[in-house]
């Protein structure tokens, strides 16, 4: 059985997610896999919604945009109602539950699991890592496919010139995001 | 994994790959979506010890890449279809005068401003010359960051080898998506003679004149000929990808980005039961006519996609012609399609030429 | 290209003592009688020769009557497409910056289809001569108005003279291209007598210079008749220009920066 996954990630512009879109597909690459990292971009420079779509394979990556992934994160409410209702049936999607209805999880199609992403990242200290506490969430819902390690070990490259007390507070968010996802 | 690969957008892709190939010019003006060329362009190129100028308009960065192609140098530029429609007047000088450059266009939606999605409306214009008179360009169509690389280094390379401007034909999707690309330089680059041409100043040598203007009796009609027997060699370059079209009944054809996501929608089948295969033009001119005639006369059915309202179907029926006719799907620009839009079609051409 | 090139009709016997230009081809030119292009092209060409430009030279030729000066100057050359002339000129200095590199344009290249270009190549500075030469019309497509048609003259698309209504105004090009900080020479002579010439032949010079002495762009606008399109002789329109253009086109250097002159230090 060969390796594949397909996520899309999206929220409000501004909550890092093309940052996390590429930490994902550096972790992959890192892996020795087959990736490909689609941004969907708008004609506006800032705010607006966001998304991108990463795939990673040991095989060779046809379609590198699709309709139907296997996992989704979700930022905000309305990438919740927008996404869920697209992920492949048996697929995950992890909601931010301090923006979104995680009551409005679709238990009964999908592995559900929410985390509060911003409350977490406040808790940490910095609120804008909660884009890294959702990732370490979609890690936890990954299984074994991709080990969170990977995830921490390209932070360096995925942003460059970070401080090495930022890194590690990164590294510390995804590790947070991996323990306290709750499957509904 | 330790390999050389690193993460990059398929524009980042065109500028490694084209620094790789030697250039030492880049002219553009910002469109989307390709602007990451001219951004990246405007450190590296100078860094290379080369010169980029934000041209005023597409008209004049194209006019500063005959310049550059005059002076033999390795020289490119690139835009997106509005931009592309401004740079015919100088593809047909620069073929006319028989000049090396490569352009690239990563096509967006159309006609008119369109939008700024990816599309494939512009397969008509980069195979058929594009601007006025009998000329064509060789033209290359990346699916990925990988070949948008690769064909950068090739691109320059026949360019020079048939003194004329080449188009590499990519598109939204290849322009901003991200994969791992292998770099690598070509052990050497050849000039094949540019020196018995270029316009570099006269020491020690003959003038060289490089022109497209020929008003005396039969003399245009002279160069019109070596034109065209230079186009018809480039026959030789021609290139297509084939997947599984052995034992398959139904042929899908679909280039770039469109072309993997058909075989995504190709393998889902296959797992399936259904016998299908893909042709993936990578020359779109020349166009990979044999293959899909030798197709063509064992038997096989086709189904030609396309991101746009049927281009290439055309150069399909007329490699196919006699032997066989191709069914059509486009996927109308404004949207880009998944695979999921690929199934029913494909399904439904193999159910209608069973 | 090192020989000076052999002049037809010297017979056995004759003493050459003076010759033309070795940066002219020595061939008959297609003008018309009377057209002023020929002494544009001699002057350019001894200028070539003087300041040892001949063999490091790239001539880019426009569209226009002077589509063909590639065939009357000895240098290498490129045919721009109309209008481009600047464009071109600045991607093949960009690409060898050793080579002199100058564009030779008429008025409907230069100041209709070509003003986006001259303008931005001007105001990038960039380190390339114009030799525009400025006769009011469009020759080669036989005589239509041209940005620089004076108000009242009669062409084949003004038949009843340019007006102001619905035509606008001539464009001064070297005011205007004096006006733009990456030109550091811009000035206007004219080709219709002795005089003048000598003048004219100053202010190429200079607009080489800028290029040689790498200070930036050097422009130089040239009043030049056209017999042919005007529907006078030649005596007739060298005097049309002493009394109806250089009043509209008033001669003079319109912008000098005092960049060093060639030979005396401040560039190769």
């Amino acid at each position: 059985m060969s390796l594949y996954s397909s996520a899309i990630i999206a929220g409000f512009g501004g909550q890092g997610i093309m940052l996390i879109g590429n930490l994902l597909a550096y972790a992959a690459m890192r892996q020795g896999l087959n990736v490909t990292f689609m941004p969907v971009y708008g004609v506006e420079m800032r705010g607006g919604t966001s998304s991108c779509t990463v795939v990673f394979s040991d095989e060779e990556i046809g379609s590198p945009i699709i309709r139907h992934p296997q996992g989704v994160i979700v930022l905000n409410q309305p990438s919740l109602e927008r996404f869920q209702p697209r992920v492949e049936k048996d697929g995950f999607i992890i909601i931010n539950s301090s923006l979104a209805q995680a009551n409005q999880a679709d238990t009964g199609r999908l592995r559900c699991f929410a985390i509060p992403a911003n409350d977490l990242a406040e808790k940490l200290g910095n609120a804008r890592l909660l884009n890294m506490v959702a990732l370490g969430a979609y890690f936890k819902a990954l299984g074994s496919l991709l080990p969170l390690e990977s995830a921490e070990n390209c932070l360096e490259q995925v942003s460059p010139g970070q401080s090495q007390s930022m890194l590690s507070l990164n590294a510390e968010a995804l590790r947070a995001g991996y323990a306290e996802a709750k499957a509904l | 994994m330790e390999d050389k690969k690193i993460f990059i957008r398929g524009n980042e892709a065109v500028c490694y790959g084209a620094l790789s190939a030697g250039a030492r010019c880049y002219f553009g003006y910002p469109i989307t979506p390709q602007s990451e060329i001219p951004e990246m362009m405007s450190k590296a190129m100078p860094e290379a010890g080369g010169s980029f100028v934000q041209a005023e308009s597409e008209l004049a960065a194209a006019s500063m890449l005959m310049g550059a192609a005059a002076a033999g140098v390795r020289a490119f530029t690139s835009s997106s279809s509005p931009g592309v429609s401004l740079m015919q007047e100088c593809i047909s000088y620069m073929s006319g005068s028989q000049l090396p450059a490569v352009i690239v266009n990563m096509n967006r939606g159309g006609p008119g401003l369109g939008d700024i999605g990816s599309a494939q409306g512009d397969y008509y214009q980069a195979t058929r010359g594009g601007g006025h008179g009998d000329y064509r360009t060789l033209t290359l169509a990346p699916s990925g960051c990988q070949e948008a690389h690769d064909m950068m280094i090739r691109a320059f390379d026949l360019a020079f080898k048939y003194r004329n401007p080449v188009l590499v034909l990519g598109d939204g999707v290849v322009g901003t998506m991200k994969e791992p690309v292998r770099l690598w330089t070509p052990s050497q680059i050849n000039s094949h003679a540019a020196a018995s041409w270029q316009v570099s100043g006269a020491a020690g040598r003959e003038k060289h004149v490089l022109k497209s203007l020929y008003l005396l009796d039969g003399v245009l009609a002279a160069h019109n000929r070596k034109l065209q027997e230079k186009f018809a060699a480039m026959r030789a370059e021609t290139e297509a990808e084939c997947v599984e079209t052995a034992d398959a009944s139904l042929v899908v054809v679909a280039y770039g980005s469109i072309g993997r996501i058909a075989k995504s929608a190709v393998r889902l089948l296959r797992s399936q039961g259904l016998k299908v295969g893909l042709v993936r033009p990578i020359t779109l001119y020349p166009f990979p006519d044999k293959v899909l005639q030798d197709l063509a006369e064992h038997g096989k059915k086709f189904l030609t996609i396309e991101h746009n309202c049927g281009q290439m179907v055309d150069d399909v029926r007329l490699a196919i012609r006699g032997y066989a006719d191709s069914d059509f799907h486009g996927h109308m620009p404004g949207a880009v399609p998944a695979m999921d839009d690929f199934i029913g079609p494909i399904e439904e051409a193999a159910r209608r030429t069973a | 290209m090192n020989a000076t090139p052999s002049l037809p009709g010297l017979v056995e016997g004759e003493e050459l003592i003076f010759s033309p230009p070795r940066s002219l081809t020595p061939v008959p030119t297609h003008y018309c009688p009377g057209c002023h292009h020929g002494v544009a092209h001699r002057l350019v060409a001894e200028l070539l020769d003087e300041m040892g430009l001949q063999e490091k030279t790239a001539l880019i030729s426009s569209i226009g009557c002077s589509v063909f000066s590639y065939n009357y100057f000895e240098v290498d050359a490129l045919e721009a497409p109309h209008g481009r002339a600047p464009a071109v000129a600045t991607g093949l200095k960009r690409a060898r910056p050793d080579c002199f590199v100058f564009t030779y344009q008429g008025d409907g290249d230069l100041a209709s289809i070509g003003l986006a270009e001259i303008m931005h190549a001007a105001n990038r500075g960039d380190k390339i001569s114009i030799v525009f030469v400025n006769n009011t019309v469009y020759g080669m497509t036989g005589g239509q108005m041209a940005p620089t048609t004076l108000l009242g003259q009669k062409t084949t698309t003004t038949p009843m003279g340019r007006i102001s209504e619905d035509c606008g105004y001539p464009m001064r090009m070297a005011e205007i291209i004096s006006g733009l900080d990456g030109t550091v020479y811009s000035a206007r002579g004219a080709l219709n007598d002795a005089k003048n010439i000598r003048q004219a032949k100053k202010m190429i010079r200079r607009a080489f210079e800028a290029q040689s002495t790498n200070s930036g762009l050097g422009f130089v606008e040239l009043l030049a008749g056209c017999p042919t399109n005007w529907h006078m002789d030649a005596l007739s329109s060298n005097k049309r220009i002493g009394t109806e253009l250089i009043p509209v086109f008033p001669l003079g250097v319109f912008k000098d920066n005092g960049f060093a002159e060639s030979g005396k230090g401040g560039g190769k």
